[in-house]
């Protein structure tokens, strides 16, 4: 697909009032990394992966591995507009029966490549489907998004240290860099010091944007897919809840849901009106 | 309606009163709100440590910790303790170092989260490991008490507490509360119903039913999974002949595999087990999940039905 930048920021705007929609529905849910990330896996899927939303499991598809797997809501917005699952499925979030589970999951809703919700083990699958794509010839690629609190677990740095050993350039990390995770600030949480520079010391390229600014996500994302010799990661500096003023930078919406005045608030501020 | 409380508000409570204790430390990995040890950590943020999103690095703290004569406690979700799990068994159980892991939201009875944060393992795994003792307690009151009694153990453990709130039991019976003592909380001689965790509640309600149609049921809290209150089986055994076990947790390896290992070494009976029928959860909410998953007491006094019927 070639959307333009003002069309592409359309998309993720309309993703942005479906996030908050299900996890008001649900009173339950993730808002604030699924905000983050939207800007982000709306280009991807809009511009980039190569995939069949009528063939979910076309075996040459390109994969996406959510990896933050509570920031669910984002993906099932993205999901929903490209066309692998109807609008109508968002309403199952946290449903019970619902292909939108709480946390994304292969099993449950068609377009979904990992069964996530343990953080720090999307990384090494999409090793493994890299490795897969580099046996098989094929010219498929795998996209991973991790949280930054997520990088604290340790498993993520044995997948990135095998990844860079093996060179799979196939395999394109994006780092969802919200400097905040469950409890509090990573800063309070763990400290995690210059990350780009351990990326780099781990043999992977690696590339910092604001991770809103839907023309350096554009050339980000242009970056990964030109790195083919070894692993690529994209440092996404973006905002927690970005979008919705009273969950931007709050910790408390890492999990939280909006009341009904808030709810109205954010559907506001994203220039939906509410019937 | 009856007081309502999470056993994880017990166990952020019991830290708190703990606390005098100078060798009692804390280590979370962000998710000290969720297992509410941020209780501890506001309070006495020199004790606490918090290790990141890194469960592995979490337990071998601890234990280093308990080496060094300290009293550690770590908490995060039932599930994510499991990452861990050879941290667990190497560095904390085979050494034998009194680090004591609790698990929060264990069970399906966790909610919409789904699967991949319900455990209904945890019991199981922890139960075989030498010296580990393995607790799920029922209340709020419990909870409270058995994690108080947790300093003076000098032994490996693993508690699991639950998300959601449970009706509270034990007010004004803190003294019956023993780590490794079942309590019976109701007395009948046709079935004994042995319980664990939020299902506890849901037996005391079965046994109403039952008592509805003239059966008289047993309740045991069976708080403790190991070590295992084999006398109290024993003489459950003996004087109802028929037993069930009630669980959120699979049927393979937790109180009903306890129970059952227990039973045929020694007095038997016949038994039955309500429990996770070896599958995965998935999102939906409390209730619906004892309904899904067949564990409510509807299933517990159809069970007792059962167990009845085969007494020989
Ligand atoms: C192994 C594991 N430990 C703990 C959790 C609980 N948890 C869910 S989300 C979260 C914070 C994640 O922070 P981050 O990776 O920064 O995600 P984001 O800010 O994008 O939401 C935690 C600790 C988990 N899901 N998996
Ligand atoms: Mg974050």
């Amino acid at each position: 697909m070639t959307l333009s930048i003002s069309e592409l920021e359309e998309f993720a705007r309309k993703c942005r009032v479906e996030i908050v929609k299900m996890v008001y529905r649900a009173q339950a849910g993730h808002p604030g990394g699924s905000l983050s990330e939207i800007d982000l896996i709306s280009a991807l899927y809009a511009t980039r992966m190569r995939v069949r939303p009528d063939q979910p499991k076309w075996e040459d598809r390109d994969r996406f591995i959510l990896s933050k797997g509570h920031a669910s809501p984002g993906m099932y917005a993205v999901l929903a507009e490209m066309g692998f699952i109807d609008h109508e499925d968002l309403h199952s979030y946290r449903v019970l029966g619902g292909k939108c589970q709480g946390h994304v999951d292969m099993k449950w809703c068609p377009g979904v490549d990992f069964s996530a919700g343990s953080l720090g083990m999307g990384l090494s699958f999409g090793l493994g489907c890299a490795v897969a794509a580099r046996l098989d010839n094929s010219e498929r690629r795998t996209f991973v998004m991790i949280g930054d609190g997520e990088i604290q677990e340790g498993s993520v740095w044995e997948a990135a240290m095998a990844a860079a050993h093996h060179e799979v350039g196939n395999l394109k990390v994006i780092l969802d860099r919200n400097r905040i995770q469950n409890d509090d600030f990573c800063e309070a949480q763990m400290r995690m010091f210059d990350i780009p520079a351990k990326w780099r010391a781990f043999g992977w390229e690696v590339k910092e944007i604001d991770g809103h600014n839907m023309e350096e996500v554009m050339s980000g994302l242009d970056f990964l897919e030109a790195t083919n010799d070894k692993p690529a990661i994209l440092i996404a500096h973006t905002i927690k809840g970005a979008g919705v003023s009273f969950m931007e930078n709050n910790p408390s919406f890492h999990g939280a849901a909006p009341n009904d005045e808030q709810f109205a608030q954010a559907m506001l501020e994203l220039g939906e009106v509410i019937v | 309606m009856s007081e309502m409380a999470a056993t994880r508000d017990g166990y952020g409570q019991a830290l708190l009163e703990i606390a005098d204790n100078a060798k009692v430390v804390v280590l979370e990995a962000d998710l000290g709100k969720s297992t509410k040890s941020l209780h501890f950590k506001n309070k006495y943020p020199a004790r606490s440590i918090s290790c990141g999103i890194g469960e592995q690095n979490m337990l071998l703290t601890a234990a280093g910790l308990a080496s060094s004569g300290y009293i550690p406690f770590a908490s995060t979700f039932a599930i994510f303790t499991e990452r861990a799990f050879e941290q667990m068994r190497n560095g904390v159980a085979r050494p034998d170092l009194a680090v004591h892991l609790c698990g929060s939201h264990g069970g399906t009875h966790t909610g919409t989260d789904g699967s991949s944060a319900q455990s209904i393992e945890d019991l199981a795994i922890y139960r075989t490991l030498p010296n580990v003792v393995v607790m799920h307690p029922s209340d709020y009151v419990s909870t409270l008490e058995l994690t108080k009694q947790l300093p003076a153990l000098n032994k490996p453990s693993y508690m699991r507490t639950a998300r959601n709130k449970t009706p509270v039991m034990y007010r004004g019976r803190e003294s019956e509360i023993v780590i490794g003592k079942g309590i019976t909380l109701r007395q009948g001689t046709d079935v004994a119903i042995i319980a664990c965790g939020v299902l506890v509640s849901e037996s005391m309600k079965a046994a109403e039913l039952l008592a509805e149609k003239g059966i008289n049921a047993t309740v045991v809290d069976m708080h403790t999974l190991k070590p295992l209150d084999g006398d109290l089986i024993d003489s459950l055994a003996s004087q109802c002949g028929a037993i069930v076990t009630a669980e959120d947790h699979n049927v393979i390896g937790g109180l009903g595999g306890a129970v059952a290992e227990h039973l045929v070494t020694n007095k038997y009976a016949p038994l039955e087990m309500v429990g996770v029928a070896d599958r995965f959860g998935e999102s939906g909410q409390s209730d619906e999940m004892l309904e899904v998953m067949k564990l409510n007491s509807k299933y517990i006094e159809q069970a007792a039905q059962r167990a009845i019927a085969r007494k020989s």
